[in-house]
Formats: C-alpha cells, sequence, structure tokens
C-alpha cells in the first residue's frame, strides 16, 4: 500500500500515493477553527429553548452583564434588526411553505435547542457561567412530533401563521400508470418502512471565529464549515455586508457528512455580534449542544409497494413518503428527500413508478443532508422490498436482482425515473462479491443451522445499490428548482521555479483532495508530485467554488483541476513550438517534457517554459505572458457509482445480540485517482451505514425533548462494534467526465444499511420475523422474536422498539404494535 | 486561583488556574497546545487523549489542578526531535486517519496500549480502542496502524 516501492515514472493516478494531509494531523500541527485565537478575542455563548414549543413573554439578559468577564448578553429583540432569516436554498415546489428562520428566536421557540439569548464574555468558562443568569419566561405550546397525525387538519402548528404543518407534496409519476400495472401484477407487496433521525457526529464540533476590521466594515468568517464559498454569499444575504467585504475560510474541517453544508445561525449570529461590538468573536459548540443545534437526517416514513410477476420482474413502484422537515427549513432540508425520488428504481427495470413526497414541520432539530442524502433512504427501501419480494416469490434474493437489473450491454440506459445511467456492470461486481463472500456456503451453513433449530441464527442480506451523486448538472439543478448551479472551478498557477499551485473550489475535510489533486495534475503536466501545492478553503485564495458534498469532488472539482491542466499544457506549448523553432503539431509532449518529432534533444520541460512565461523575454507574438489556467466545469450529468454488498450476521435469538460475521462489498466507482483513499472512503462509509443499521437513533420524548443528548445516549460505534470489511472494485469507466470517475464518498453508507437489515430479517424469517425496525438493537430483535413466536408461524410480526421513536405515530409510542400496520403484504 | 506546575511535552509551567479548569482547556487556552482537540462533553470520544504520568488520560476528564506535580505529554511531543514515532508513522503509511480530529487521541490511546500489550491481536486493539471514536475510517485501517506499528505482519489490502 505505501508508495515508496512504486516506479518513479508510473501514471499518477491510479496510484496509491500516501497523503500529503497527514503530516499536520499526525502531529498536533493542526488549524481547527476553536485553536484560533487573535487579540482580544471574545467567546460567546447560546442560551437554548429547554423546551420544544414555547412562546416567548419575556427575556431579560440584564443579570448576565453583571457577572465576571461578561463584555455583552443579547436577546434575540436585540440582534434582529439587520439579521435576516436563514436561508433555505432549495424550494422544491412552487406552493411550498417557507417559514421565517431568525437565527436566533424573538417570539417563539420551535424545537429543544432554538437559540433564545446570547452572552459575550472574556472566556469561555466565563460565557458558559452568565448563561444562567440570563431569565427567560416561556407560554408552553403544544409540540408537534408524528409525522401523521400533524397532517390532520386540527393538529396544532409549527408554525402558526402558515396554516397548516404540510411543507409542500412533491409528485413524479412516470412510465405507465402505477393503477393499471398493479392491475395485470400477480404479486403485489407493500411495506412501510422507518429511517430513523440520526445524528451526523463529525468528530469536530462545530465553531466560528469572527474578526472584524469595524473602521472598514471589513469580516473575516473561519467557520468549520464544508461550503466556505455558499456560506460566504448567504451571509452576506442574511447580514446585509456586502459579499466583497466578507472573506470566509475553512480551516482545517474535522470531518462534515452533511453536517457541515448549513448556514447556520451561530454563523450568523457571530457575525451580527462581531459588528456590534468591532470585537473579534468566537463561538464553539460543545457535543451535547451539538446534538440540538446541528442539523440532524433521515427522518421519514416510507410507505413502499411492488408489483411483479411470478416470475419475478418488476412491473411498477408506488413510493409515498412522510418526511421529518424539522422544525425549519434550512439551507436544502426540502431537497434532501427529492434526492431519493430518483433512486428507488435503483438498477432495476420495470413499466411504472409513481413517487409522492410530502414534508411535514414537527417541533425538533431542522434534518438536512447526512451523508447520502436522500439516497440511503431510497436504497434502504427497494433493497428490504427486493429480499421481501424474494422471499415471498421463494427466490433467491440475488437472483430475483439479476432477473430485473440493467444488463451491462444496456448501458447508457435511461431508467423509469428519466435518469440516464452512463456505465455500469452490475454483473461484474455481483460475481466477483458472491465469490469473496462466500455465498453458496453460508446459505448452506444457513440452512444447516435452521434445520436444527440453533438458538444462534445466520442471515444473509444483499443489498445492489447505485446512486446519483457529483452535483452536477446546473440546468437539472434549475428544473428541480435548486438555487444554485453545480459547476466547480479550478486553476493552476505555474510559478516560475516550476513549482506549482492548483487552486480549487472544493473544500476538504478529510477526504484528501490535497493528495489527489496534486496526483491529477502531476499526471497531467507531468511534473513531480511534491512540485504541486493544492490551495483550497479560502474565498480570498481561492475565489471561486461551490464547495464539497454530495460526492461532487472528484467528478465535478477533480475534473475541473484536469481540465485546467490540460488548458496549461495547451498554453505551454506555443510557447515551448516558438522556443524550438518547430510547429506546434510537431511537438511530443511527455512526462512533462516537450520535445520535437525525431528531434529528442530539442526538448523543453514545461516548468523551464513557465520560467520563460515569467521572464516574458521571449515569448512567440501576440500570447499573454503567462501559462497558467483557469476552468469552470458544469458536468452534462451526475455520476453513477454502484455495487454489490453482502453482510452474514449471527443472531444470538435468546439475547437479540446482533453480530456480524462477515461483510463483503464490491464497489464500482469508475476509474481511480488513488485506491488507498477510495478505500478509506468505503470503509468510514460503511461503519456510518452499519451504525444506522444497528446502533444510532435520535430518540425523543412525548414532550419533544431529545433523549439521546449526549454521546453517552447516542450510540456512535467504536471499533469494538464493527467488524474488518472485505472490499474490492470493479472498474468501469464513467463515460460523462474525462477522467472516467465516478463519487466515492457517500456509497458505503447508502449501500450497507439495507445490507445489514436484511441480513438481519434473513436470520430470522425462518421465525416468523418479517422485519426489524432500525437501528436492530437487542432489544428490539429479541421482541421481534418473541412476538412472532407468539403470534405463530406466518404472521406478521412488525418492527418493534422501545416505546419512543418519536416519528411514526401512535404506533411506535404505545408499545410495539408493528409498523406495518394492517397492510402487512398483498 | 491555585497554583500549579507542571511539565507539559518537556517544558516545565508555573501557573495560576482557576480549580474548575479542565487540563483539557489549559492545554489548549492557555498553553496554546491545541494539537490536542476536544470532541464531546461526556468523555465518550477520547479526542483530547494524553499521557500523564505515564498512563493515557482523557484530559476533558482531568481538572488541571489534578496534573499539579505531573508530566504530561500530547501528540505534540512525540515527535520533538523531528523525527515521528512508530505509531505516527503508520497511521500515515496505513491511511489511518482521514479528517484526523480524532488521531492525536487515538495515537495517545494507542501507545498506552502499546506499552501494556505490546503485540496485541486485531480484536485486542479494537477492545483497547473501545474510548476513541472516529467518523471517517470506519477503524479498519486504524488497527492496522496500531498493528504495524507494533510490527506485527498486516495484509497490504483489504480485500480477500
Amino acid at each position: 500500500m505505501t508508495d515508496q516501492a512504486v516506479n518513479a515514472a508510473a501514471p499518477e493516478i491510479g496510484r496509491a500515493r500516501l497523503r500529503k494531509e497527514d503530516a499536520r494531523l499526525i502531529t498536533g500541527q493542526t488549524n481547527w477553527t476553536d485553536n484560533i485565537q487573535v487579540a482580544g478575542l471574545l467567546h460567546l455563548a447560546v442560551l437554548r429553548s429547554p423546551m420544544a414549543h414555547a412562546r416567548i413573554t419575556r427575556v431579560d439578559v440584564s443579570p448576565a452583564l453583571e457577572r465576571p468577564g461578561v463584555i455583552a448578553a443579547f436577546a434575540g429583540g436585540d440582534l434582529a434588526e439587520g439579521l435576516g432569516s436563514l436561508p433555505c436554498a432549495w424550494p422544491v415546489t412552487e406552493d411550498i411553505v417557507l417559514p421565517d428562520h431568525p437565527p436566533i428566536a424573538v417570539h417563539e421557540v420551535r424545537h429543544a435547542g432554538d437559540p433564545v439569548a446570547v452572552v459575550v464574555a472574556r472566556d469561555r468558562y466565563a460565557a458558559a457561567d452568565a448563561l444562567e443568569a440570563i431569565e427567560v419566561d416561556y407560554d408552553p405550546l403544544p409540540p408537534v412530533l408524528d409525522l401523521e397525525t400533524a397532517l390532520a387538519d386540527d393538529a396544532p402548528l409549527v408554525h402558526s401563521d402558515k396554516g397548516t404543518n404540510r411543507c409542500y407534496t412533491w409528485p413524479l409519476a412516470t412510465g405507465e400508470n402505477f393503477e393499471s400495472v398493479r392491475q395485470r401484477a400477480e404479486v403485489t407487496l407493500r411495506r412501510r418502512y422507518h429511517q430513523q433521525r440520526l445524528i451526523p457526529n463529525a468528530m469536530e464540533p462545530r465553531a466560528v471565529v469572527v474578526t472584524p476590521i469595524a473602521a472598514s466594515g471589513e469580516y473575516t468568517v473561519h467557520s468549520a464549515t464544508q461550503i466556505p464559498h455558499i456560506l460566504r454569499i448567504m451571509l452576506a444575504t442574511v447580514t446585509g455586508i456586502p459579499e466583497h467585504k466578507l472573506r470566509v475560510i475553512a480551516p482545517d474541517v474535522g470531518g462534515g457528512f452533511g453536517s457541515k453544508l448549513q448556514v447556520y445561525g451561530e454563523e450568523a449570529i457571530a457575525l451580527a455580534v462581531a459588528r456590534k461590538l468591532g470585537r473579534p468573536v468566537k463561538w464553539t459548540e460543545s457535543r451535547s449542544e451539538g446534538y440540538l443545534a446541528t442539523h440532524h437526517g433521515r427522518g421519514m416514513i416510507q410507505d413502499i409497494e411492488v408489483a411483479a410477476t411470478r416470475e419475478g420482474r418488476l412491473l411498477g413502484l408506488k413510493v409515498d413518503l412522510i418526511a421529518d422537515m424539522g422544525a425549519y427549513l434550512m439551507l436544502v432540508t426540502p431537497g434532501i428527500p427529492i434526492l431519493g425520488a430518483f433512486m428507488y428504481p435503483a438498477i432495476y427495470k420495470m413499466d411504472a413508478y409513481e413517487f409522492t413526497c410530502t414534508g411535514v414541520f414537527t417541533t425538533r432539530t431542522p434534518t438536512d443532508a447526512y451523508r447520502g442524502a436522500g439516497r440511503p433512504e431510497a436504497t434502504f427501501a427497494i433493497e428490504r422490498i427486493m429480499d421481501d419480494l424474494a422471499a415471498e416469490l421463494g427466490l433467491d434474493p440475488v437472483e430475483l436482482r439479476r432477473r430485473n437489473w440493467i444488463r451491462h450491454e444496456e448501458f447508457p440506459y435511461t431508467t423509469i425515473a428519466g435518469l440516464t445511467y452512463d456505465s455500469g456492470n452490475y454483473e461484474a461486481a455481483t460475481d466477483r462479491a458472491l465469490a469473496l463472500f462466500g455465498y453458496d456456503e453460508l446459505r448452506a451453513e444457513q440452512h444447516e443451522r435452521n434445520e436444527r433449530g440453533d438458538t444462534v441464527r445466520l442471515g444473509i442480506g444483499v443489498s445492489t445499490f447505485t446512486e446519483m451523486c457529483g452535483l452536477a448538472p446546473s440546468r437539472v439543478l434549475r428544473d428541480l428548482r435548486y438555487g444554485a448551479g453545480g459547476w466547480e472551478a479550478a486553476s493552476i498557477r505555474m510559478l516560475p521555479t516550476g513549482k506549482v499551485e492548483v487552486v480549487t473550489g472544493t473544500s476538504p475535510h478529510g477526504q484528501g483532495h490535497e493528495t489527489c489533486w496534486s496526483q491529477i495534475a502531476a499526471d497531467v503536466l507531468g511534473v513531480p508530485f511534491d512540485d504541486v501545492e493544492v490551495v483550497h478553503g479560502d474565498t480570498r485564495s481561492s475565489p471561486q467554488g461551490m464547495d464539497t458534498y454530495g460526492s461532487r469532488s472528484l467528478a465535478v472539482g477533480g475534473e475541473a483541476v484536469h481540465r485546467a491542466a490540460v488548458k496549461v499544457v495547451d498554453k505551454a506549448r506555443k510557447v515551448a513550438a516558438h522556443l524550438l523553432e518547430a510547429s506546434e503539431q510537431d511537438l511530443e509532449f511527455t512526462d512533462g517534457v516537450f520535445a520535437v518529432k525525431g528531434s529528442p534533444e530539442a526538448r523543453r520541460t514545461i516548468q523551464e517554459i513557465a520560467f520563460e512565461a515569467f521572464t516574458s523575454h521571449d515569448l512567440p507574438d501576440g500570447v499573454e505572458p503567462s501559462i497558467n489556467a483557469e476552468t469552470v466545469v458544469d458536468p452534462e450529468n451526475f455520476s453513477y457509482p454502484h455495487g454489490t454488498h453482502l453482510c452474514a450476521v449471527e443472531i444470538d435469538t435468546e439475547t437479540g445480540k446482533t453480530k456480524i460475521r462477515s461483510y463483503v462489498c464490491v464497489d464500482d466507482v469508475g476509474h481511480v485517482v488513488n485506491p488507498m483513499i477510495v478505500e478509506g472512503q468505503v470503509h468510514g462509509g460503511l461503519a456510518q451505514g452499519i451504525a444506522q443499521a444497528l446502533y444510532e437513533e435520535a430518540v425523543y420524548d412525548d414532550e419533544g425533548n431529545l433523549v439521546s443528548g449526549t454521546m453517552a445516549d447516542y450510540l456512535v460505534p467504536s471499533a469494538a462494534d464493527l467488524p474488518d470489511f472485505v472490499t474490492d472494485r470493479t472498474e468501469t469507466p464513467a463515460a460523462s467526465n474525462a477522467m472516467g470517475v465516478k463519487g466515492v464518498g457517500e456509497a458505503g453508507t447508502i449501500a450497507s444499511t439495507p445490507a445489514v437489515v436484511n441480513a438481519v430479517v434473513d436470520a430470522l424469517r425462518p421465525l416468523g420475523v418479517t422485519d426489524v425496525r432500525m437501528p436492530c438493537s437487542p432489544h428490539r430483535v429479541w421482541q421481534a422474536v418473541r412476538d412472532a413466536g407468539r403470534a405463530g408461524a406466518g404472521a406478521e410480526a412488525g418492527g418493534t422498539g422501545p416505546a419512543r421513536s418519536g416519528q411514526s405515530g401512535p404506533a411506535a409510542r404505545s408499545g410495539d404494535l408493528g409498523q406495518y400496520g394492517e397492510e402487512g403484504s398483498g | 486561583m491555585t497554583h500549579i506546575k507542571v511539565t507539559v511535552d518537556g517544558t516545565l509551567y508555573d501557573d495560576e488556574v482557576e480549580p474548575r479548569l479542565l487540563l483539557a482547556h489549559y492545554l489548549r487556552d492557555r498553553l496554546g497546545l491545541t494539537g490536542t482537540p476536544i470532541g464531546c462533553d461526556t468523555s465518550n470520544c477520547g479526542a483530547c487523549t494524553v499521557e500523564l504520568d505515564g498512563a493515557s488520560a482523557k484530559s476533558c476528564s482531568v481538572l488541571a489542578v489534578q496534573a499539579d506535580g505531573c508530566t504530561v505529554t500530547t501528540v505534540q511531543g512525540l515527535s520533538a526531535n523531528g523525527e515521528w514515532t512508530a505509531l505516527q508513522r503508520a497511521f500515515h503509511e496505513r491511511h489511518g486517519l482521514q479528517c484526523g480530529y480524532c488521531t492525536p487521541g487515538m495515537i495517545m490511546a494507542a501507545r498506552d496500549l502499546l506499552r501494556e500489550n505490546p503485540q496485541p491481536s486485531a480484536q485486542e486493539v479494537r477492545q483497547a480502542l473501545e474510548g476513541n471514536l472516529c467518523r471517517c475510517t470506519g477503524y479498519q485501517n486504524i488497527v492496522r496502524a496500531v498493528l504495524a506499528a507494533s510490527g506485527q505482519q498486516v495484509p497490504e489490502e483489504a480485500t480477500a
């Protein structure tokens, strides 16, 4: 894996280069936002609502001012002037309900953790202490927690001025009419699945430091963000500070997973306070504060129905979602389920598809992007019901998929949902995965253990996924009513000494862009890897960008680096031809050297050309004195990685404990720039997907309090909770970019959750269990086994779980009645 | 205010601190040793792990006054002479980090493990690092890095 042994002349792309980023990270020489100290820095602390929903009748911050070290304190009303609503950039329908979202509440709080007042003090302890002195009177209002009853006419309202908790209804219907397909179907199956709320848990808590130059109205904002460029635009809009007076810097950022793809109230508040006081201000969230204040992910009820023939050919698919928006619409809240809308048909061919999503306001922390954002939910539902359908038809779940998936010779293929998948080879990835997994042997063992009634059951779960990522085509985003484009910028500066700066608009927070972009530039330019430096994350030095999310950085931003480098070579070629007194057509460019065909001694390196451009003493007439280049790339299609994931679990039916015995995945992410980094992305993705399947849930009580409110109550898995993964790849190059690359950042998360839950259900199916609700904790598994035993063979066991889950209605809260209700299988 | 004397990464500091000041904040805010990050407020994540008188400790769970008279080593003290330790090299070579926020704590906790158990099994590594959370790597390469740093043979590739 280490790169020392690799031939120096080998291409950089495809090579397991060790990361440039690591040196500072393993020695502690990092620059996290909370590390930043500037002269006169003040610390800001936020007082938050302890209630899910209440009218604020009085706030008195004056007692806080008496506390030692306190410089200022503000209630929401004190900051309201000059602070606009936080932005929602994705109003998915024309008639969407768009409530105001003040960065700090003034009249009403709508979720536990909504900010109501702030203190500014000389150090973080003094600021936290003084919060206790602030007096707030609340007039409680009813919480809104149940997604279905929230839509009733007489439901209490999250935003009373809007007259409804329905945020939007977004429909899609393609192909034949689903009703008519259902009528000719031999088999239909309806299921209800629950996507529990998740808390993203990037290891670095959020933080922001605002440094003002009050006299000239200039502000530098350091933030633990994935989106410095978007944040700059949005903070200008929210605060009224002109965009060109704002500089936003994302220094070292410790993970994001979507949670830092946001424009947060605290960023706007810190800016407003720094403007008011003319002093630098820092805010850093505590982890428990972040659980309330940083957006959550998932949170949906999924009703899904498939229609098929007895032979297992899919005819149609119908999906009805209810998606929990939480209390407000944040940057892309409403769009998250819509990113999944196109993915329910997944890799399968069918004749009809009908989809509806209803967004609902609740008095909980807002939801927004979390690793996968809409696609994990879609993949979960389709892959779960495919396994259920296979069981219904008595087919092997892999065989059922084979009968329906797009064959490799059918690409490019336009799916029923209207996406055109550019490339893929589901057969190859699946065959490889089955072999690595030892599928047939495991099935045989499973059969044997079931026969002898082993109390520890073996289950095998299948997930053959694809996803749409690499956001991407600006015109498609327009059609989806997204408020911005999907391009990415890159520029390359050829420095006089032959060194190279690559400026990218992507904003890494763990992905390794510094390494991978260096590999791309080094390959195209033919310069040493170590001669390339990557500049990012600062709107002054990297002025144009759309930032990092949605597995877009390589497919869009890396492609931009590639194209900018090609432009540099083209410009350098003109200069080289002039200096070598040859025509451009007679020049060869190999490993960074321009040589005249047939006269190899007549040569100039591109690094020499950079110096020639710097002196400009001998350039051809009419050529500008620079071989630098920049480009902005707007791909014409999304990126469609795919893969086959197989999970084997062993479940102790007496304790409910699930153990992952083996996990094999074969992903196809097209050509690979750095296989070591790709493997790492897959590992991390798997961990998060498995965490949803087995461990994590944001649990609320009936009053809207977040019960899993600290890291001690929310189970982020440790090394001891996860297995070793077996990962492999097939390579079907993308047709939508020059490098043939596809996104990888979210793949593991999208694929793994259904693989694990399918395995859990597969283990318990002989006992009469047909579903276990996530997370499949020992208690839920045990309960499912017990209920199935009571109900007798063949009865619906349904999902089970503690009597609090928050989103799914009376069934969940009255205790373990099961999530299918009466709908069951058809 | 309480008077403390504490040696951190080879330097003796003589300071007045509030009795409630956490060692993690003392290191970060007072000494500027920001190589030790803080990831939670419930001592679950382990990002702030340091060595305190020869044993690993979560510096968010220790008061600065409790470190009076003690010797503290942070990740910044490991390569003081410019040469990385075997663990640091292994984390780099085995891609045992992505965002790197958990890395200082992981390295300090792994150091403690290898001191007590110089040739741990993979499962022993997983158990020993249970108190250190990582959200990026899925832990597999961290486990490999620790095994490699212990001088044991580790498979080069994940594929079977």
